[in-house]
């Protein structure tokens, strides 16, 4: 990871997944996604050799919110929909900490929009970590901006009138500069995930399909059981030919003339490369998926470079700073004293 | 200024006098009153400014809503508010002239732009005549000026564009009334060299216009008198102009440095308190992060993500950006976490009147929040108290972290007045420790042990070794922070937060009343003060006894303010809303107090707060 970096110093810290535990007791609910995520990230966070109190996790409000209750870090589980707007205050003012967000899909694409776009618009080097289970789980049971159309809800007897969102074709629309997606039950491929997005020097938006074994069971069952996922699971590895299915049988191609990016059986697959700078070869990856999962591609869709928010802010504070001359309170003297000033004597 | 063949003028001496200048938003009118203040400033009177604009940025050219006007009020002793009513009206055409017309006094001078009163314009704002021409301004000292046309003529050598020289038209009115008014005009001059300094032709081209403006008033009949207004007697030191706006930035500078603290400042433009921000964004090098956000909550919210992480959170805004904000305020009640709320406040609600003036956001400050979610509130009470009350705000928060809600309004924030520069190193020290060690046994760190002394839960940041630590919107079990249902608990926490903001001491409140006889005591808060204490002075020359006390701290209040209080037989409590804090005195101290209420989106004048309390000290 770019920043922050170990602190001078300090030797390298030999953390393990045991001192990512809070004392607090975990009360998500007995079969939840929840908890595979937490710990994949509580085994995955000592490779980062960062020490514990320059980590921050800052939440919002729902079920995958209380997480940083339960992340012996620094953690602000926070108010609906704000922590990344939290989050950018946090992280632009204090360079040196490793900033993580931990939302769902209400918290992230439904109350709080607004700050996810332009979070990721900015670049701020913040790690988000969106759990997707399309439904809202800790109101018990309303449709979210995940779920598929017609819907069937305690809010929407008649089923759901709106069409969702596609969380990484939004992003992308928001100049997301790291776009990743992966599933709670697969803790390899989620913890290469998060580590490609600690890597990521800027803002990283990752969605982890979650499964809510209560209110909305077996919503990405077509993509984790045995017997169907090989058909409909895309794997992206950067430099190699985007292919699935038995024996490879299916490939993602670019046909002729199209704006887009189709599945077909046979034919030549393009060779996957997160770093094209054009975001529509990321978009294009993103709309293979609709809500019925039948072509869901997971892993790495972009990863650009791209400056951070954080770093143009702190380089116009030094800049400024290097120009000034005195002790703060000289400073501030001479700044009162500007302008049309006269004396009484 | 220039060697003319002039006729000799009168010259007479004035104690005060008051001026508005009005014309289009176009005309450049806030500049020119401006500059006019600067340079009875830099002349030694004391000064008083109240500007007027509409919301539109260029309403329709010549219509009346797309008046803007620039009141100074200067003299030769100290004063409290820019004017009832103007001595002189500066009206650039027939919508300024009809706008402002019944503010006048009989006798007022009027200067009239007579190129603008073309039959078009006169139609435009439904004279039907031109007044200058019938007996509607007989009460008036009415002169007729060519200022465009006279502008142009003067202008005609310099080579710049007719455009150009119909817009120097300001500097002519301002070159005119600076003769009448005997003003020194050196900053002036230096000004328009700075302003223009990459057009050199425009330099010229608006002194040249100042200039002709200047001998006009020395070499036409029609002015034969001059006027002199001495210097006020002021305490010694270093003065400078400064609007209510300008003294919060500073003061926000001011804290930063006294704290060595960074600032974040994390704001969303908005109507009347835009140029908060524009100010600090100038300011990098005392160590200020601005932060325009994408909305008012994200700007809130990114001050108080700074703020957990060891800065200084400041968010400014006004009425409708505060409701915005309205969730995250509390959720820094329950983080305790230091947080200053600017409102520059305007008139609502909703969008309301955003140019006008208005004190109606005392209830949303106090009570606006989910929850029993006290916070500090404070209020300045003139444009250069802006710079104390800033720091007041940050002290506050800092060393109790708290929210503390500073209430300004558009009145302080675009009036101006002369400032006392304070001796910086005379200003509080605001430094307050992070939170270093593990406070509770066995090496555990308590994020809700409280200091004894102030209430206040230890700030630690992150980035401290041994120190971390979950904080959130959820109930907190007293010292752990753990999450906590528990009822006993709930009720305890609800109650010590309350307590904390309760018990942060604030200065007693003192009472003006010279005599020591006063039967009526007038309360205000915030912008008020002056035309408060302007009425109070008039009644008690005329021997009507008044006491006057005005409230800074509206969250806690004064400790001996009950006391007061009870010690008279009146209590008045004008306030531009239906009566905000009278409710609150009532409610806190159960006195019968008086509301006097005005929400027309402009400031008490001193004369109706005189009539008003006149009233009451005389007939009870």
């Amino acid at each position: 990871m770019a920043s922050p970096a170990i602190p001078a110093g300090r030797t390298p810290l030999k953390l393990t997944a045991k001192d990512f535990k809070s004392d607090q007791e975990v009360r998500w609910c007995p079969g939840c996604g929840d908890y595979a995520i937490l710990a994949a990230v509580q085994q995955f966070m000592p490779e980062l050799g960062i020490p514990r109190e320059n980590i921050v996790f800052v939440s919002g409000i729902g079920c995958s919110s209380r997480f940083p209750y339960y992340m012996n870090t620094y953690g602000m589980h926070s108010i609906h929909g704000r922590a990344p707007a939290i989050a950018t205050g946090l992280s632009s003012s204090r360079p040196d900490l490793s900033v993580w967000v931990v939302t769902g899909d209400g918290d992230a694409l439904s109350i709080g929009g607004n700050h996810l776009i332009h979070a990721l618009r900015r670049n701020v080097n913040v790690k988000i970590l969106l759990f997707n289970n399309r439904i809202y789980g800790l109101t018990k049971g309303q449709y979210s901006p995940t779920s598929e159309i017609g819907k069937i809800t305690k809010s929407t007897p008649a089923g759901s009138a709106d069409s969702p969102f596609n969380p990484l074709s939004l992003a992308l629309g928001a100049e997301a500069s790291f776009v990743a997606r992966t599933i709670d039950s697969d803790r390899k491929h989620l913890q290469s995930v998060l580590r490609a997005a600690a890597e990521h020097h800027g803002s990283a938006f990752v969605e982890i399909y979650q499964n809510c074994n209560i209110f909305n069971d077996g919503a990405f069952e077509l993509l984790k059981d045995a017997s169907s996922r090989d058909d409909h699971l895309i794997r992206l590895e950067q430099g190699q030919p985007i292919t699935f299915g038995a024996d490879g049988r299916y490939s993602v191609v670019h046909p002729e003339g199209s704006f887009g990016l189709q599945v077909r059986e046979g034919g030549e697959a393009i060779v996957h490369d997160a770093t094209v700078d054009d975001p529509a070869y990321a978009f294009a990856l993103s709309r293979l998926s609709g809500s019925d999962l039948s072509t869901t591609p997971i892993g790495v869709f972009r990863n650009v470079p791209r400056p951070t928010y954080d770093e143009i802010v702190q380089k116009q504070l030094l800049d400024a700073r290097a120009q000034a001359t005195g002790t703060p309170d000289e400073m501030l003297s001479g700044l009162l004293n500007t302008g049309d000033t006269w004396t009484i004597l | 200024m220039a060697e003319v063949d002039a006729p000799e003028k009168r010259v007479e001496q004035l104690e005060r006098v008051v001026i508005r200048f009005a014309g289009d938003s176009g005309d450049g009118m806030q500049l020119t009153g401006d500059r006019f203040t600067s340079e009875a400033a830099q002349l030694g009177n004391d000064i008083s400014t109240l500007p007027n604009f509409p919301a539109e940025i260029r309403a329709p050219a010549g219509t009346l809503p797309g008046v803007s006007s620039f009141q100074v009020h200067f003299a030769d002793y100290d004063i409290l508010t820019p004017g009832d009513a103007p001595n002189v009206l500066v009206a650039m055409n027939p919508a300024a002239l009809k706008a402002n017309l019944a503010d006048l006094p009989a006798g007022a001078d009027i200067i009239v732009n007579t190129d603008e009163f073309t039959r078009r314009n006169l139609a435009k704002v439904g004279y039907a005549a031109s007044p200058l021409e019938d007996d509607s301004l007989a009460g008036y000292a009415v002169h007729p000026v060519a200022l465009t046309s006279m502008t142009v003529a003067a202008l005609a050598d310099t080579g710049v564009a007719k455009k150009d020289a119909e817009r120097a038209k300001n500097m002519f009115a301002l070159g005119l009334l600076s003769w009448m008014y005997s003003r020194p005009y050196e900053s002036t001059l230096r000004f328009l060299e700075q302003k223009f300094a990459k057009r050199p032709e425009l330099v010229a081209a608006n002194t040249a216009a100042f200039r002709a403006g200047w001998n006009f008033g020395e070499t036409t009949e029609d002015f034969a008198v001059r006027y002199e207004v001495k210097p006020a007697r002021m305490r010694p030191g270093t003065y400078r102009n400064i609007t209510g706006n300008a003294a919060l930035a500073l003061g926000v500078v001011a804290a930063g440095v006294r704290s060595g603290l960074p600032v974040f400042l994390g704001a969303y433009p908005i109507t009347p308190a835009s140029d908060v921000l524009h100010e600090l964004s100038k300011h990098k090098r005392f160590g200020i992060t601005t932060m325009q956000a994408e909305d008012e909550i994200a700007a809130v919210g990114a001050a108080l993500g700074a703020s957990y992480g060891g800065a200084l959170g400041v968010t400014t805004t006004s009425g409708p950006g505060v409701a915005l904000k309205s969730e995250t305020i509390s959720l820094a009640v329950a983080l305790e976490l230091p947080l200053v709320v600017i409102d520059v406040q305007r008139a609502g609600p909703s969008t309301g009147m955003p140019t006008k003036t208005e004190q109606a956001d005392l209830n949303l400050a106090l009570y606006g929040r989910h929850g029993e979610a006290p916070v500090a509130v404070i209020a300045p009470r003139s444009p250069s108290d802006c710079f104390h009350a800033a720091i007041e705000a940050a002290r506050i928060a800092l060393t109790y972290r708290t929210p503390v809600i500073l209430l300004s309004d558009n009145y302080v924030a675009n009036g101006s007045e002369p400032w006392l520069l304070p001796d910086v190193t005379e200003l509080p020290d605001l430094h307050v420790p992070f939170a270093d060690a593990p406070n509770g046994e066995d090496g555990r760190f308590l994020p809700y042990l409280r200091d004894p002394q102030t209430l206040a839960r230890p700030w630690a940041v992150p980035g401290t070794p041994g120190l971390e630590h979950r904080i959130g919107g959820l109930e907190k079990a007293d010292k752990t922070g753990d999450i906590s249902y528990d009822p006993a608990n709930h009720d305890f926490m609800v109650r010590i937060r309350a307590e904390r903001i309760a018990a942060i001491p604030v200065p007693d409140i003192e009472v003006e009343d010279p005599d020591d006889n006063a039967r009526v005591l007038v309360l205000g808060w915030g912008s008020t003060y002056g035309p408060i204490g302007a009425a109070c002075r008039a009644l008690r020359q005329r021997s009507l006894p008044i006491a006057q006390a005005h409230l800074r701290h509206l969250n806690p209040m004064p400790a001996n303010l009950g006391a007061v209080l009870a010690a008279y037989d009146k209590v008045v409590i004008p306030e531009m809303n239906l009566g905000q804090l009278a409710r609150e005195i009532r409610a806190r101290y159960l006195i019968d107090a008086i509301p006097f209420n005005q929400v027309s989106g402009l400031p008490f004048t001193a004369a109706t707060l005189e009539n008003m309390l006149e009233d009451v000290v005389k007939n009870g």
